[in-house]
């Protein structure tokens, strides 16, 4: 298990070598220093200005030299401070992780178990009149572009029937109620996707033997769900939940913004918004990380639920 | 640039792009596995409608796209001779009301019209003809961003599952380096680096959308270069290219069109999440994504302005649900066991 764990381990590092020089391909090298100048001055500023800005961040080095730098900067996480707010990328970071985790995680969580239960009914009635209505629900959501559930919820759910407030973050018990709404909308926009998706694996695992074998045995349909189809298909499950994460991270991106949530998410529109380089480079490098991190997890968890895996 | 901005240039493309994929289906027909996948989809009568609603949006905007010029250097699109000619208003008004609602309240409409069937929008024009418009703005994005992707996936697919070893490990580190940023973020990178516009857009959604594709033709392609008729075509002594244009490019060409037809849908609805983020289309573009993005404003003012968000939702659902039932009956006619 020890060497396996390695071996994954060190597959990781040129990956992340390549995110590195990727990031570095974009922004230092297709992002010419006149057009960084003008993102960090404003398109107002001085031909001088802008000379003086590209001298003081050393964007007139030759490139191995930004290279090296740049190498340097993300592998201590050595942000430059964001030229909009001023403020450090590490505080700005560490303050926006805890109304984020509010949000994503109870969402993320809550969205699964509804994909759960909703595969799984499908499933249990598959190819019936019931599980078709259930498909082509599931594809009337995936239609729907995540900002207008997002909409909706404002205006109609907030706004119009005054279940809950419009916008807005408290911490405490008493912030719950302002968590609510977008809760619920992070757990039902990718409720369609993921339903199908699950579906899918589930029926793969009902054509099975064993399943026969369960059957024959005399166990109840319910039984046989619940605990060998559900079970085996776990194993499968994980790994298509952490193919998920890189929309659960838009999904948070657009939630934060719409109801004011101060996360990382809402971090990452503002800076997006107001062209600001070091966290749009911050979001993207921590994103990376945060996801082949999640990877590397998910296959230790997968070597260690399944034998086979360590030894191929 | 300019060049490409020409109204004939655009034109030739168009044509040139509805031709290319009509010779291709046509000839792609001639196999068996795709006639009797025809077949089997004409029987599939959810599928035809969906087809048939896609064909509509397609022609709306090839309609918006063709573009002659009408003297003094200006140029009027097809779409603009249907239903050109409606006057704009100063504001907003709602459908069919002969009020305009400006900051302070209601004043009575000048024009007196009641055509705008859907209204107008906070510049006056027209929410019906915006949204008809916008349907070139996704045929374009959908158009360039697939004659990217389609090409870098289908052939590295190809390449890393036909010659394996070293090719196989070059590829697979680098759809594994793209696909470890997540997609959001690669995409406004480098649009926060291209800058808004069309083109940028097709360029970032293009770049990150072949990784799909690739991973699928490279497994199908791992399967088919083990069947016996790659080791006949070998033995004969055919060249790699042969093999791979004649042989193994057939056999995956269904799950490219799959591909294309999904991600599609997909593209669309990046564009409007990305012209939400403020880095996809430019302001005064007409799509679907700018004009959702107003109506956040446009809900919370009073009164309520809904018309504009409900049309452009309405057509971009209308577009990517076809899309994706039209996708699910190509793969269920493809491969009925598995459908």
């Amino acid at each position: 298990m020890l060497n396996y764990l390695i071996r994954r381990l060190l597959y990781a590092v040129p990956i992340l070598l390549g995110v590195i020089f990727l990031t570095f391909v974009l922004f230092r090298v297709v992002n010419t220093p006149e057009h960084a100048a003008i993102n960090a001055l404003g398109p107002k500023s001085s031909v001088t200005a802008r000379a003086e800005w590209i001298e003081n961040n050393g964007r007139n080095l030759p490139l191995y030299r930004q290279f090296a730098t740049h190498v340097k900067q993300l592998a201590t996480f050595d942000f430059q401070p964001s030229t909009v707010t001023k403020r450090p990328m590490g505080e700005t970071f560490l303050d926006g992780v805890g109304p984020s985790l509010c949000v994503t995680l109870p969402g993320f969580i809550l969205g699964l178990c509804f994909a759960l239960v909703l595969s799984l009914y499908q499933v249990f009635v598959r190819h019936s009149a019931a599980d078709r209505t259930i498909t082509l629900f599931c594809v009337v959501m995936m239609s729907v572009p995540t900002m207008v559930y997002i909409i909706f919820g404002q205006a109609v759910v907030a706004l119009g029937l005054g279940w809950f407030p419009v916008s807005g973050f408290h911490a405490g018990l008493d912030g719950v109620r302002f968590l609510l709404l977008p809760v619920a909308i992070m757990a039902i926009i990718n409720l369609g996707y993921d339903a199908r998706m699950f579906r899918a694996v589930f029926l793969e695992e009902i054509a099975q033997d064993y399943v026969r074998t369960a059957h024959a045995k005399g166990l109840s349909a319910t039984r046989v769900l619940s605990r060998h189809v559900l079970k085996n298909g776990l194993i499968a499950l994980i790994t298509l939940t952490v193919g998920q994460l890189p929309k659960l991270i838009m999904g948070t991106l657009l939630i934060e913004s719409f109801f004011g949530i101060p996360g990382i998410g809402n971090v990452m529109v503002l800076g997006i918004q107001t062209s600001d380089e070091p966290v749009v480079l911050a979001c993207a490098y921590l994103g990376a990380l945060l996801y082949l991190a999640a990877l590397i997890l998910t296959d230790i968890l997968y070597a260690a639920a399944d034998p086979r895996i360590r030894l191929s | 640039m300019d060049i490409f901005t020409h109204w004939l240039t655009q034109d030739i493309l168009l044509i040139l792009g509805l031709g290319g994929i009509a010779t291709m289906l046509t000839r792609a027909a001639r196999s068996e596995r795709w006639s009797r996948a025809a077949t089997r989809f004409r029987t599939d009568r959810t599928g035809v409608i969906a087809l048939c609603v896609v064909c509509i949006y397609l022609f709306i905007g090839a309609l918006e796209t063709c573009r002659v010029p009408v003297g003094g250097g200006a140029t009027k699109s097809l779409l603009d001779f249907v239903i050109g000619g409606i006057p704009d208003e100063r504001s907003y008004s709602a459908p069919f009301s002969n009020q305009i609602l400006t900051d302070t309240k209601p004043q009575p409409d000048p024009l007196n019209s009641r055509y705008h069937i859907l209204g107008t929008n906070q510049l006056g024009q027209d929410v019906f003809v915006q949204t008809l418009k916008a349907c070139r703005t996704a045929l374009i994005i959908g158009g360039l961003t697939s004659a990217i992707y389609i090409p870098l996936g289908a052939l590295f697919g190809i390449f890393a599952g036909y010659f394996r070893r070293w090719v196989d490990d070059i590829i697979q580190y680098l759809y594994s380096t793209l696909a470890s940023i997540p997609e959001i973020l690669l995409l406004v990178s480098i649009l926060f680096v291209l800058g808004p516009g069309l083109g940028s857009i097709s360029i970032a959604l293009g770049v990150t959308g072949w990784v799909g594709l690739c991973r699928l033709v490279r497994g199908e392609t791992m399967r088919q270069s083990e069947r016996s008729y790659i080791t006949a075509a070998r033995a004969l002594g055919q060249s790699h290219w042969n093999i791979i244009t004649r042989h193994l490019l057939p056999n995956v060409m269904h799950l490219v069109l799959i591909n294309f037809v999904l991600g599609f849908s997909g593209i669309v609805l990046s564009e409007a999440i990305l012209s939400y983020l403020g880095v996809g289309c430019p302001v005064g573009t007409a799509s679907w994504g700018v004009m959702i993005d107003s109506g956040r404003s446009e809900l919370s003012r009073d009164p309520v302005v809904w018309w504009n968000l409900t049309a452009a939702t309405t057509a971009l659902f209308g577009l990517v649900l076809s899309l994706n039932l039209l996708g699910d009956s190509l793969r269920k006619a493809f491969d009925p066991k598995r459908g």
